[in-house]
């Protein structure tokens, strides 16, 4: 696998805030058909790291690169929606959907780097115009129902219960049609059975949407069973990296989860 | 039940402590005397015992509807249902319509008059529903552009003759521009610093305009403003009252239809995305300084329309008719109204604009009305009177 | 040399009356995060309550020491009350709300207001009585500091090192530090949220009624709507310094007031106000967190 060249690359990435290095010389690759954790324990830096790819933060030193479509692009100092059309979309760690639209307008916002109508399109409604809006419905709407949302289509997202917002998440995300799909805590606050359902969903993503995943999670029963790959970090650097099994046997991980005295 | 009297009397007591110097006492310095107005004292005593009352119970009655629709049992009201139902909705449009258009036959030319004020403030509250309601920038300025569409005709008409017609798309057109440039500062500013700065241009426009007489003539205006010609023939003042009065219907009607079709299309939900959530809505690939700038253009172009056929209904303009009162006025019609709801404008416009109008007594309290009517909204019903409701695409997998 | 000394303490004098009704809007600001809108209003309705009162005590012969004290002493009380009941109506039941929602109703809320005094008093300019009395010793600089501006600037000094006291070492200073930090947190730990917001309107709109009786006395008249532009160069002080600072305020209403004084002295008089305005933006475009503010990065 890793003789392809990674999707995601990033090189020794730091991110200070005054005296403080939230994330220290990081670097990561996600690679083709590939799902990647990133575990560490809390206030390790892992959602500062998640901002400074998707371009919310402008990381301190390093580099970091995106490839879609064959051409490699950095992300350095773009803004959040330039990184969403290169290819990166991302969910939050506390739910951000638009509450007072309807949940297959939530999808249909995410298609909006894809399609290119404007004030002219939108007033007269030409054949172009319309053919772009039944496009996009029809790929909304279908994204719904891959992920069994699309009996509350036209319901209010704020009226969803929280797994199924969480979902909805999910697939606003992929509306914007991405090479890697970044998941920051999917599974926090999940009963067992959506987490289970959450499993699949990932799964499917990965082989049906031929999509790579990289996800924060702290569910380390889901993390062993879905990752191909797992990174640990510890207050703001790599602790280690390896397939879940290397992990789970890594004493320094043992250490910074359990304590010195499981070392 | 002696618990809430209870509650109420201290009520009453406090605010009849509270109104004391202002609604009793009046003095008057140059002849030495103090006058006693005892009755008010009596009025706040009793009206603020039972609005007390009445305070409370819909405090409560909010409550319990949070309530319930925290449990997903929310119900809408026999209101709404009729609005929202196109069987009903359908003819209670077309009437509306028809008495729209017949409004000059069947009453006077004041009313008429009164009427085409009544329908600019419909465009100038629909303008400003995309950049409070649909983008959801609080906009404190906004009467700025007005101004700026007022002024370009008159000015224009004053130095090179321009007529009303070239004036009304140049008009808009400079109110855009005026938005794009005032708006590329201060767009990346929070909600609120947001609302100040526009306040704060609005205002610095207007001392502008009552500062620099070699420019704007100051305080004392511009007058003999020519009115809409019709294919070049100058209409008589009836008759170009008339006229006016099915331009700005036709121009209301244009709007409605614009405003109708933004907010259903890209545009217009990439402007809700980002009032509702700003972050999540660049993480959905949304330029937001080009978003916000559009909706600020967009909304200051049909306060510049408004500028230019307010202009020439009036026939004279100056800086007084611009103030910050003008925009909180257009604030409170589409707060009043619904954010966000075309409907819920149009009605709020009409009421807030008719109603001081016809009842007389009523008109020295209007300004009161609409503070008071803008906090006990936010209070009991920030959806406001009409709720704007999303539309639902209807979409059958089958006919894949 | 006079002339700049004479807008230097003008300017002064001005600045301190905006620092005490900035502290209002800082005040408030720092602890529920609103603007309040009316704020303006509250110190408009001190100086009219400062007004009537000292009305009748003139009628009635007082002299004018005792006038000036019982006027104050009635324009904070009153002042207070209607801060302390506008947070009960108009913002308390919009806690937890949008951000947009308790700043309408703040608006509102200064529409209304400013119609009741309209009404129930006069549309017009009312004359207010000169209630601070000469300074024998101030004489010999009077060319460029008059009894007005140095009683004006005495008694700011005066209420910031109290309000200072009251702040950092009474028990109510440290719950309303604790509260402006964390709500939730301040809450936790046994302080009653409600009531310190309460306090912090009842002390912001006692100090914007100090300034509301003191601007009454130095302009010498009044009406219904020297609030609204009072209350926006105020905000204006009040985000130059760095909204929720303290120091920030006055320093932002000194700035403010010499900017003024200077501006209207040396350029022009006809764009008084619009100095204050253009501060305003230039403020909020360049450093939104103002001159002492830190600037906060939105949480993700």
């Amino acid at each position: 696998m890793n003789k392809k060249e990674p999707i995601l690359d990033v090189k020794n990435i730091s991110m200070h805030f005054g005296g403080l290095k939230a994330v220290d010389k990081l670097s990561l690759q996600v690679y083709p058909d590939e799902i990647v954790a990133l575990i560490g324990p809390n206030g390790a830096g892992k959602t500062t790291f998640f901002n400074c790819i998707t371009g919310i933060y402008e990381p301190t030193l390093g580099d970091v690169f995106v490839l879609r479509d064959g051409k490699k692009r950095r992300l350095n100092g773009l803004k959040p929606n330039k990184v969403t059309e290169l290819g990166l979309a991302r969910t939050f760690q506390n739910i951000r959907i638009f509450s007072n639209m309807t949940v297959l307008e939530n999808v249909m916002v995410g298609r909006h780097c894809r399609t290119k109508s404007w004030v002219i399109g939108a007033i007269l409604r030409d054949k172009k115009t319309r053919q772009e809006e039944i496009e996009t419905i029809e790929y909304s709407y279908n994204l719904l129902e891959k992920l069994d949302l699309h009996k509350f289509a036209n319901e209010m997202a704020k009226n969803l219960p929280y797994g199924a917002q969480k979902k909805l998440e999910i697939a606003r995300a992929l509306a914007t049609d991405p090479v890697l799909l970044l998941l920051d805590e999917p599974a926090a606050g999940l009963n067992p059975q959506e987490t289970s359902e959450l499993k699949d969903i990932i799964n499917k993503i990965k082989e049906e949407e031929k999509i790579s995943i990289l996800l924060i999670e702290h569910d380390m029963k889901l993390v062993m069973n879905i990752s191909d790959r797992v990174y640990v970090m510890e207050s703001g650097r790599l602790l280690a990296q390896g397939t879940p099994r290397e992990i789970s046997q890594n004493p320094e991980v043992i250490k910074a989860y359990l304590g010195e005295e499981h070392a | 039940m002696f618990e809430e009297i209870k509650k109420s009397l201290k009520v009453s007591i406090w605010f009849m402590f509270l109104t004391f110097p202002i609604m009793v006492i009046k003095v008057n310095l140059t002849d030495k005397v103090i006058i006693w107005r005892w009755k008010n004292l009596i009025l706040v005593g009793i009206g603020s015992f039972f609005l007390s009352f009445i305070w409370r119970y819909l405090l409560e009655r909010k409550a319990k509807k949070a309530k319930k629709e925290e449990m997903g049992i929310g119900q809408t009201s026999i209101f709404l249902k009729i609005f929202n139902n196109p069987k009903y909705a359908k003819p209670l449009y077309i009437i509306f319509l028809l008495f729209i258009l017949a409004f000059p036959f069947i009453f006077s030319m004041y009313q008429t008059n009164i009427m085409i004020s009544a329908l600019i403030y419909v465009m100038l509250g629909l303008g400003l529903n995309i950049v409070v309601g649909l983008a959801g920038l609080l906009d404190l300025g906004y009467v700025a552009f007005y101004a700026v569409g007022a002024y370009s005709y008159a000015l224009l008409n004053y130095h090179f003759h321009i007529n009303f017609w070239l004036a009304l798309p140049i008009g808009g057109l400079l109110a855009a521009i005026f938005g794009i440039v005032l708006g590329f500062p201060v767009l990346r500013l929070r909600g609120d610093y947001l609302a100040i700065v526009t306040l704060g241009f609005g205002e610095i426009i207007r001392l502008i305009l009552e500062n620099w007489d070699e420019f704007s003539f100051g305080p004392s205006g511009i007058s003999n403003i020519p009115r809409p010609s019709l294919f070049g023939i100058n209409l008589g003042v009836k008759e170009s009252t008339i006229f006016i009065y099915y331009l700005i219907v036709f121009m209301s009607i244009i709007t409605i239809f614009v405003v109708n079709r933004l907010q259903n299309s890209r545009l217009g939900r990439a402007w809700i995305a980002l009032r509702e959530d700003e972050i999540a809505c660049q993480a959905m690939g949304i330029d937001k300084t080009k978003t916000k700038l559009t909706a600020f253009a967009l909304g200051a172009t049909w306060a510049g329309f408004g500028g230019v056929i307010f202009a020439a209904k009036t026939t004279f303009i100056n800086p007084a008719s611009f103030t910050f009162l003008e925009s909180a006025i257009i604030l409170s019609i589409v707060v009043l109204g619904g954010m966000g709801s075309i409907q819920g404008v149009i009605l709020a416009a009409l009421i807030m604009i008719l109603l001081p109008e016809y009842l007389r007594a009523f008109s020295d309290y209007r300004m009161l009305i609409f503070g008071a009517s803008m906090v006990l909204m936010m209070v009991f019903r920030p959806e406001g009177l009409i709720p704007s409701s999303r539309r639902k695409y209807e979409y059958d997998p089958t006919k894949r | 040399m006079d002339y700049f000394f004479e807008l230097f303490f003008s300017g002064l004098s001005k600045g301190s009356i905006y620092a005490l009704i900035a502290l209002g809007y800082t005040m408030v600001y720092g602890i529920i995060e609103l603007i309040n809108f009316a704020h303006g209003e509250i110190y408009m309705i001190g100086a009219f309550t400062a007004l009537i009162i000292s009305g009748i005590l003139t009628i009635l012969g007082f002299n004018k020491i005792s006038i000036l004290i019982l006027a104050t002493i009635g324009a904070v009380i009153y002042s207070s009350a209607y801060g302390f009941t506008v947070e009960k109506i108009a913002y308390k039941p919009l806690r937890g709300s949008s951000r947009l929602s308790p700043l309408i109703s703040a608006i509102g809320m200064s529409i209304f207001l400013q119609n009741y005094v309209l009404l129930a008093q006069t549309p017009n300019f009312v004359s207010f009585p000169e209630l601070i009395p000469e300074i024998k010793w101030l004489e010999p600089y009077s060319s460029f500091l008059g009894s007005t501006d140095f009683v004006i600037i005495v008694t700011t000094a005066i209420v910031l090192v109290l309000l200072t006291i009251l702040i950092k070492f009474t028990k109510i200073g440290k719950a309303m530090r604790a509260t402006a930090q964390n709500q939730v947190m301040a809450a936790l730990v046994g302080v009653n949220v409600d009531k310190i917001i309460s306090v912090t309107f009842i002390i912001g709109s006692g100090l914007a009624a100090i300034g509301g009786v003191l601007i009454g006395s130095h302009v010498g008249q009044i009406n219904f709507y020297i609030g609204f532009i009072a209350g926006i160069k105020a905000f204006t002080a009040a985000v130059l310094g760095g909204i929720g600072s303290i120091p920030g305020a006055v320093l932002g209403g000194l700035v403010l007031g010499w900017t003024e004084s200077f501006g209207t002295g040396y350029i022009s008089s006809d764009y008084e106000d619009v100095f204050a305005f253009c501060l305003l933006v230039l403020i909020l475009i360049f450093r939104p967190a103002g001159i002492l503010g830190e600037s906060t990065q939105q949480k993700v």
